[in-house]
């Protein structure tokens, strides 16, 4: 019974990586139609923001915190750099920023190969955060690893601050008028150029945050931003582009699937199956799980 | 989600109103490739070069499907290198099966200890005719099933690239876990013979270069051969209007599939010939990082343009050997600034920019009449 739970618990745990790394994503992809190949690498500037601040923070807990609303502006900034450089020169041709920013982020990589060396780097979780919580005491105890617990605390806590931002602030109001009717929001006084950065600072600064909540379950390296981007973007596809509803619960479900597929599986051949797992999902519904709804051909 | 595609001519730039003998130009410009690829490449370069250069020509190879899919067909297909490594790994299995002699397994899976006899799905491939056949066929196959299921539910653009990307990811992530019987992260190394020509003999080597320019000429006429033909016509209609296509009579997923297809093929038979010419296959040549690769030099030539993808190819497969050798840190910059400039600037890539010569002068001849 408990190694059932334990798998859920780990299938949970992964998920909430899934959703803190593909959050960022739907809001530029989903929303503003961007695919942002670079989404990985804001992630690894997240990760390296908190290895630097650790270095020069002496509490591992204090850096921690520190390192969340730092990772954020830092990879936000980046995004809207990468905005207003590129991408808003592209906004018409969504294929095009996919390899364009792939190649702003072999340039990023090699940039953090050069500033911090080839070899993956380690941070040190708070001691809060580096033992086990027993749920099940007893001859067959069930233990959830803390850090994985924060991890989920981090991501639930991200999804429901852009889901009010989005819903009540009147910069949210803006971006959905932006993303439903681009020429009539430009006509009603809003600065859709603006309005794009902003979404797309927002975006990117959520990718900082998950690289903060990667450095407590894995090295710190160049490449691993390439490692998650796929998996991230299977989210939003899966989820329906646009639609945080569906990547929240995509996420959790793709977590727990891979968890189980690996118990019973190993690692490489769960990838597979979750692989033809989403292609057939996408037979059913080839809009991802939510759509929205409108009268276009396509 | 519109995709505009400013580059590709569109049938009346095609049918040049300059003079008549403008049908001979494709003619003249293969039989320029063909005197450069078989008489000029091989006596100007070394061993050495030439099998570089018989690397490159297998990385166009790739660069003429992607034309064809990606550049006409507008279907943007990140996982070329799940077709390159089929076509790879059937050649590269068959060779170490020649290799280890008959009734022996494979070098790689003695060492392991596990293997005293192949497994079953690599028993196929000792038959030669077989293992050919599975380079070409393989891809197509596994391309006509994804392509079948994806292309008939009208999953397209972005999403059908993503969904290539992960397959990519998918694959090579299986070939490295199963160790024992794909070599894993090694792939299948040290192939030492080709149909029972030792490859460390340099003659060899330059009979396999020319195998590979003959196979490349024949895939580039085919593939114009199809950019000119009706179904051409239709590929480009799909891409910029799928829908009017559709409404024409036509099944745009049908369209769609066949340039898929033909490209997984060419992509086959382009892993197929690396394996003799490099002597190794390995998850490291076709996983994510790989297929961009093979995009971008397509892109950097301009992917509407057989000539430019073809071109692109090589000549940043070149730069490539040329710039990473010296300074590797240098390159991947190089790299991404090539690929920013290319598609945020020249979305048709250098290819266009004859036609950008061209039309400026144009513009410009008339009034230089006039004064």
């Amino acid at each position: 019974m408990t190694v059932i739970l334990g798998q859920m618990f780990t299938g949970v745990s992964i998920g909430a990586v899934l959703l803190l790394i593909a959050l960022g994503l739907s809001l530029t992809f989903g929303q503003m139609n961007v695919i942002n190949m670079a989404h990985g690498e804001f992630i690894m500037a997240g990760a390296y923001t908190t290895y630097v601040l650790q270095k020069s923070i002496a509490g591992a807990g204090l850096s921690l915190i520190v390192a969340l609303p730092v990772a954020f502006l830092v990879s936000g900034a980046l995004g809207a750099l990468l905005e207003w450089l590129l991408i808003r020169r592209l906004y018409l041709r969504p294929l095009d920023t996919l390899l364009v920013t792939w190649g702003v982020s072999l340039m990023l990589q090699q940039l953090a190969r050069d500033i911090f060396g080839a070899p993956n780097v380690q941070t040190r979780a708070p001691d809060v955060l580096t033992g086990n919580i027993t749920v099940i005491g007893g001859d067959d105890p069930l233990t959830f690893a803390s850090s994985r617990l924060f991890i989920l605390g981090l991501a639930v806590a991200a999804v429901v601050a852009l889901s009010l931002t989005l819903r009540l602030t009147p910069l949210g109001r803006r971006i959905r008028a932006v993303v439903q009717n681009r020429d009539l929001a430009e006509v009603s006084g809003i600065s859709t150029g603006r309005v794009d950065r902003t979404a797309f600072f927002i975006g990117s600064g959520l990718a900082g945050i998950a690289g903060v909540a990667l450095t407590l379950v894995g090295p710190i390296g160049p490449t691993m931003g390439t490692n998650v981007i796929i998996d991230a973007f299977l989210v939003i596809v899966v989820g329906g582009i646009g639609q945080l509803k569906g990547s929240v619960i995509v996420a959790f479900v793709l977590g727990v699937l891979q968890s189980v597929l690996e118990y019973s599986t190993t690692v490489s051949v769960a990838k597979v199956l979750v692989l033809v797992a989403i292609v057939a999902f996408l037979q059913w519904r080839p809009q991802g799980l939510y759509t929205v709804r409108t009268r276009s051909l396509v | 989600m519109t995709t505009t595609t400013p580059h590709a001519p569109s049938v009346k730039q095609l049918q040049s109103p300059k003079g008549r003998l403008t049908f001979l130009r494709p003619a003249a410009g293969f039989a320029a490739a063909a005197v450069a690829l078989f008489a000029v490449a091989p006596l100007a370069l070394s061993d050495f070069r030439l099998g570089l250069l018989a690397k490159y020509l297998c990385t166009a190879m790739v660069a003429v499907g992607i034309c064809l899919a990606w550049g006409r067909g507008g279907l943007l297909t990140l996982g070329q290198g799940v077709f390159f490594g089929l076509g790879g790994y059937a050649m590269a299995m068959h060779l170490k099966i020649a290799d280890a002699g008959p009734g022996q397994v494979p070098d790689f899976m003695q060492l392991y200890g596990t293997a005293t006899e192949l497994p079953w799905w690599w028993r196929p491939f000792a038959n030669p005719v077989f293992a050919l056949a599975a380079t070409v066929l393989l891809p197509m196959a596994v391309a006509a099933i994804l392509g079948s299921f994806v292309f008939r539910r009208r999953v397209k653009g972005a999403y059908f690239a993503i969904l290539s990307q992960a397959l990519a990811a998918a694959f090579a992530i299986w070939l490295v876990g199963q160790q024992a019987t794909t070599g894993g992260t090694n792939g299948l190394t040290d192939i030492q013979g080709f149909f029972g020509y030792d490859l460390d003999d340099p003659v060899n080597q330059r009979m396999v270069y020319f195998v590979i320019a003959a196979v490349l000429l024949l895939l580039i006429a085919l593939a114009r051969q199809l950019i000119h033909s009706r179904y051409g016509e239709l590929l480009v209609a799909v891409r910029d209007s799928e829908e009017r296509v559709r409404f024409l009579g036509y099944d745009p997923a049908n369209v769609k599939l066949v340039a898929y297809v033909v490209a997984a093929g060419m992509a086959g038979l382009a892993g197929a010939l690396f394996v003799p010419a490099v002597g190794i296959i390995s998850p490291a040549l076709i996983g994510i990082v790989p297929s961009i690769e093979l995009v971008i030099g397509a892109a950097v030539g301009g992917r509407a343009s057989l000539v430019g993808a073809v071109l692109g190819a090589i000549a940043v497969a070149w730069a490539r050997t040329a710039l990473s050798e010296e300074f590797p840190a240098a390159w991947t910059y190089f790299q991404g600034l090539l690929f920013i400039v290319a598609l945020a600037f020249l979305p048709g890539g250098l290819a266009s920019l004859v036609g950008i010569v061209r039309r400026r002068r144009a513009s410009r001849a008339p009034e230089g009449e006039a004064a």
